[in-house]
């Protein structure tokens, strides 16, 4: 029930924005994040985004996991 | 092939198991956590004097009967149109019936993905009734604020909510300061402490002398939680760690609480399994009270139990293992679940069916 996914926030106006989620376009409501700006990840519950990250913020926290998805990719 | 850190994590867990000489039993609050467990194969790794225990932390499957009663109540009005999240379409009422079968006699149930999706509807449609069905913990419940707040501004008198909407802490402290649950650590649910801040584990931690991990829900955090945890119990210690930063800030997401905050106030709850907790649900505000759907549609709460047999009030709180219920895997499947932590995708004993009927039968050997 709580999942959540991180996107690149590539539009904002007011407290709806436009998440890039995996090649996909997806509104969202940023109202739980008024502090993030273009080009912030944020991650995105059920239609909210509830957390957002600087770029480089992200790129720390997310290059960790795509490391893990190279590394399980590898045994496979 | 060089040793990746969840092996180096792991090592940490194995040497200070062994250094503790004593079972580790550590509670992994959420269910998104549970799933995330199994899927990676997690509890395989463990060394044997450490268990990983489910809590209550699946929304759908904590939610009381008497409150499914009454989004199943809601579905059947006519001109009702009952919007819900997808988990919610199977859970049984206190007669055993679901929104899906509703939804199989006629009545208009829809799958949302957004709260804010159920309000562009009920402006669509001004002949309807639109009822949002809410189950959820913190994650969730700013979501539900901000559809209320929207249908406010929009001036609409045909949306309204059935919010059976849980708080994590009090729960949490009600099953510690039971202490018939032996736990040793706790693996603290990502997404809810997004919203709550670390700080809110800070005096449990004390209280109980509980060690905490907030964590997020790959392979490589939730390793490095449990060698944590193992780490606290040998040094004596005590602390929170946030490992999920810099998603979880100390202080949470104050816009999210404030909304929280503003829609809705604390009450005393009820929860399958744990029963009564003092303000461990929310109801909304006087100022928002016309949004309450029981109100408007005139429905009235009946009490009910678990279906005959079911020990999922039990599984809820740790206490057992889906394995020792009469019913797991026997007359209660995912294809046809009895209990709610068989039914949503995210419950303990879901999890167990998919994943893990092998370690269970080897556990129980």
């Amino acid at each position: 029930m709580c999942l959540a996914v991180p996107g690149k926030l590539i539009e904002r106006d007011g407290e709806s924005g436009l998440v890039e989620l995996h090649g996909n376009r997806v509104p969202v409501s940023v109202v739980l994040t008024p502090e993030a700006a273009l080009g912030d990840w944020v991650l995105v519950h059920a239609g909210f985004a509830i957390s957002s990250l600087s770029e480089a913020e992200a790129m720390e926290t997310f290059a960790l996991l795509g490391e893990l998805e190279e590394a399980g990719k590898s045994d496979e | 092939m060089s040793e990746r850190p969840t092996d180096l994590w792991l090592d940490r867990l194995r040497r200070a198991a062994a250094a503790v000489a004593r079972p580790l039993a550590f509670m992994e609050i959420c269910g998104t956590h549970t799933m995330a467990a199994f899927r990676c194969g997690l509890r395989a790794l463990l060394p044997d004097s450490v268990r990983l225990i489910s809590g209550p932390g699946c929304p759908v499957c904590v939610t009381a009967p008497g409150d499914i009663d009454l989004i199943l109540q809601a579905a059947q009005k006519p001109d009702v149109v009952l919007c819900t999240y997808g988990d919610m379409l199977r859970v049984g009422g206190i007669d055993g019936d679901s929104l899906e079968q509703r939804r199989a006699d006629g009545a208009d149930v829809r799958i949302i993905y957004s709260t804010l999706d159920a309000v562009d509807l009920a402006e669509k449609s001004p002949q309807k009734q639109v009822v949002l069905a809410a189950v959820g913990f913190e994650t969730t419940t700013p979501a539900t604020a901000a559809a209320v707040l929207q249908a406010q501004r929009r001036g609409l008198k045909n949306f309204s909510i059935l919010a059976s909407h849980k708080r994590v802490m009090p729960a949490l402290e009600a099953l510690l300061a039971e202490g018939d649950v032996s736990v040793q650590g706790l693996m603290c649910p990502g997404h809810v402490s997004i919203i709550l801040g670390a700080g809110v584990y800070r005096p449990l931690a004390q209280r109980y002398r509980m060690p905490c991990v907030v964590a997020g829900f790959e392979p490589l955090q939730m390793m490095q939680t449990l060698a944590l945890l193992a780490e606290m119990n040998q040094q004596g210690q005590a602390r929170v760690d946030n490992i999920y930063a810099p998603l979880v800030r100390e202080q949470g997401n104050q816009a999210a609480l404030r909304l929280t905050e503003r829609v809705f106030e604390p009450c005393d709850a009820e929860w399958r399994g744990l029963g009564k907790i003092g303000q461990s649900g929310l109801r909304l505000a006087a100022e928002f009270e016309q949004y309450d759907a029981a109100a408007r549609l005139g429905l009235s709460r009946r009490e009910g139990g678990e279906p005959p047999g079911c020990r999922c009030g039990q599984v809820i709180k740790g206490k057992q293992t889906p394995d020792q219920c009469p019913l797991f895997a026997t007359v209660c499947t995912p294809t046809r679940p009895i209990g709610p932590c068989m039914v949503s995708g995210e419950g303990t004993c879901a999890a167990w069916f998919k994943y893990g009927r092998a370690t269970a039968a080897g556990e129980a050997s």
